[in-house]
């Protein structure tokens, strides 16, 4: 009986590993999926969005601790330094749609990628530029309590994490089914030629969708923050990769299917590091994904039509 | 139109002119590379090693220049930045010797950078210096590389004894970067030395990551699982805290042992309290040192307002070995393929080179024999001696 408690607490705990990271690609790849639904591109720049949306959040965090801590209890200031950065970091959204993308809108599909990497070398270097190589240890929000709960640990950083990540998707599911401006972006992923005939800008649309994205990505880096609390300017790169193999998997354009697909790849990367050696590990695990991917090209939700599209 | 034509060649005559004057000025100076990661991964190891070596040039500039053979040279730094990528390294490297000219190179600093530099050095017959590369490879068949601190050969083992007798476990995990050649070379050595210590299968958890990873949990998970009494990581300061803080998190009550890379200014910054009372190996410990090593890091301390780490004071010996070399060489010629050779032949010769990270002498190789030291993270988040171990 024993053993086979001890295994069933060592999946568990795996489960909640797995949760954590499937949190982060599931907010961040979701931000991919909204881009494409809208526009048709994929956003490269996503990545280092979600990197400068961490520095901005470490920058809210560090004043707000230096001058509120004492006096407003911890979680008033992990809300208001969600919010703020949240506020701030849709801007850059806003800036890399409006900078970027909008000139690019009637040209090659091509052309927009390659300015989606272009702007995030430019963010990198930006943030290398004005505050150096060096790492940053992004202050802790609230104190770490680790709950060992019938041998499975758990922090509440951790609980966090899951919860705030689960809260967000709903949030972002209501926005688009309930609201005005979700029910545009549904019309213009529909066809984002003639919607705008009917009235509904895209020149609105577009960075709204841009803004809600780097949003929740900015949400997800102070999140980050928490769990791996050491900032530097490339931690987007390998993040955003991973999270645009997530969008692909769940389905383009499918938001549904990027936040499913994000936890599955935290799934398949912690248990194939649980059952086979660690070194194998991404080998494995993105095998696995291109099967997937070999036997249903347009991922688990994609739109029956987008194969013919030109990306 | 006549006009434009004479101006052109009078220009050209003009710029002809001075170059050949700027070749002939380059003569009386000798010029050092560093080859450093300014940026990237492990950015604070490039600012100590830049650090070391601007005050080693502020030392030479005092005595106004260096001697060599009577003669004063100015010296000047070449200073590039290899980004911490291998590939960066060794463009930094050509670049500094097929254009700059320079007459020995120190750096870089990691296995990862040095191991594929070296190569670069050794093709071009020019002395390159790394301080902290401890990755056999970086010297091994290559007589123009050398290096300013032990091997990892010799790391492991000093590790390994070092736990069983400290604590006298038998059980051991490991935890390491598979995609970098530092923390890959040294996992081997110790596992190897902790096996013939405790007998096969008593490494009873041997996982791995790639570079650039932060979620370390499903090796962690196995680790705890594992029933291993203690954890050995080899990695640079910038995963350190994420390793420590996370096994904390999912369960690990056991000492966590680190290596030479630890021992970067910033690995306390970043970890903060979850890492004091941890151990590692290293060159140096600057808590309770004496003497020349004192003096140095006092200096340091006082020009750039922290404790230098082993990086620093490696780069500071590495510089001065050069400085001997090339001081011990006799007498330059100006031919930069004949000076390169002198300074690797005095290289060579040098013995009981009495370095602030102790005594050196190389070998037929151009490793130093050096002893190890194992530091001890104290509670005010100092290096301090525990022991030490030679070979």
């Amino acid at each position: 009986m024993e053993p086979l408690i001890e295994s069933f607490n060592y999946i568990l705990q795996n489960i909640i590993n797995a949760l954590q990271r499937g949190s982060f690609y599931a907010v961040i790849s979701i931000g991919y999926s909204m881009v494409y639904g809208v526009l048709m591109l994929f956003n490269f720049a996503h990545g280092d969005i979600f990197m400068v949306g961490t520095y901005i959040g470490f920058g809210i965090a560090t004043v707000l601790l230096a001058t509120f801590s004492g006096l407003v209890p911890p979680p008033v200031i992990f809300l208001a330094t969600v919010v703020i950065t949240m506020f701030l970091a849709s801007w850059i959204g806003v800036f890399v749609e409006v900078a970027g993308y909008r000139p690019l809108r009637q040209a090659p599909r091509a052309s927009a990628a390659i300015t989606g990497l272009m702007i995030g070398i430019i963010f990198e270097t930006t943030i290398l530029i004005m505050l150096g190589a060096k790492r940053l240890s992004f202050p802790p929000l609230m104190e770490t309590v680790n709950y060992h709960i019938g041998g499975i640990y758990i922090t509440n950083v951790k609980a966090m994490i899951i919860i705030i990540s689960l809260l967000l998707m709903l949030a972002l599911h209501a926005f688009i089914q309930k609201t005005k401006w979700g029910m545009a972006m549904r019309a213009m992923s529909y066809d984002f030629l003639a919607v705008p005939l009917m009235g509904v800008s895209i020149n609105i649309i577009a960075p709204l969708t841009f803004a809600v994205g780097a949003g929740l990505a900015a949400v997800a880096g102070i999140l980050y923050g928490q769990a791996y609390p050491i900032l530097d300017p490339y931690m987007g790169v390998l993040l955003g990769w991973k999270a645009f193999v997530a969008a692909i998997l769940g389905g383009r354009g499918s938001i549904k299917g990027a936040a499913l697909a994000g936890y599955l790849l935290g799934f398949i990367e912690i248990f194939v590091a649980t059952v086979f050696p660690s070194t194998l590990r991404d080998f494995i695990a993105y095998s696995i994904i291109l099967v997937i991917l070999t036997f249903r090209p347009r991922g688990f939700f994609g739109m029956e039509h987008s194969t013919k599209l030109r990306l | 139109m006549k006009k434009i034509a004479v101006l052109t060649v009078v220009a050209f005559c003009a710029a002809m002119m001075f170059s050949s004057l700027a070749f002939s000025a380059r003569k009386t100076i000798i010029k050092i590379g560093i080859n450093a990661p300014l940026t990237g991964d492990i950015p604070k190891v490039g600012e100590g090693s830049k650090y070391a070596a601007q005050m080693w040039l502020e030392d030479i500039e005092k005595a106004g220049g260096l001697d060599v053979g009577g003669k004063k040279y100015e010296v000047e730094l070449v200073i590039e930045d290899n980004e911490s990528k291998a590939e960066s390294a060794v463009k930094a490297n050509t670049k500094m010797i097929t254009q700059d000219d320079v007459l020995a190179i120190v750096g870089p600093q990691s296995s990862k950078q040095a191991v594929p530099a070296g190569e670069v050095a050794n093709k071009y017959k020019t002395v390159m210096i790394s301080p902290w590369s401890t990755n056999p490879s970086t010297t091994l068949d290559r007589p123009y590389v050398f290096r300013g601190c032990f091997l990892d050969p010799f790391q492991g083992p000093v590790v390994a004894n070092f736990i069983t007798e400290e604590f006298g476990f038998t059980k051991a995990a490991v935890l390491y970067d598979v995609a970098s050649d530092y923390p890959k070379g040294l996992a081997e050595v110790f596992k190897q030395a902790w096996e013939d210590k405790h007998g096969a299968g008593s490494v009873v958890a041997y996982e791995s990551f790639t570079t650039k990873d932060t979620d370390f949990s499903s090796q962690l998970t196995k680790i705890v699982k594992s029933g291993a009494e203690v954890l050995f990581t080899p990695q640079y300061y910038n995963e350190v805290p994420l390793i420590v803080s996370q096994a904390k998190n999912l369960g690990w009550t056991g000492p966590i042992v680190g290596s030479d890379s630890w021992g970067s200014a910033e690995t306390i910054e970043l970890c903060g309290e979850d890492c004091y009372g941890l151990f590692f190996s290293s060159h140096y410990a600057a808590a309770g040192a004496k003497g020349a090593t004192k003096a140095f890091i006092d200096r340091y301390e006082k020009t750039y307002g922290y404790i230098p780490d082993d990086v620093a004071a490696l780069t500071w010996d590495a510089l001065r070995l050069a400085q001997q070399a090339i001081q011990d060489a006799g007498k330059l010629t100006g031919k930069i393929e004949k000076d390169r050779e002198a300074v690797r032949d005095a290289l060579a010769q040098i013995k009981d080179f009495d370095g602030i990270t102790g005594k050196m002498t190389f070998t037929e190789e151009g490793d130093p024999i050096k002893c190890a030291v194992i530091v001890r993270i104290n509670h005010q988040g100092e290096y301090e001696f525990y022991g030490s171990s030679c070979p």
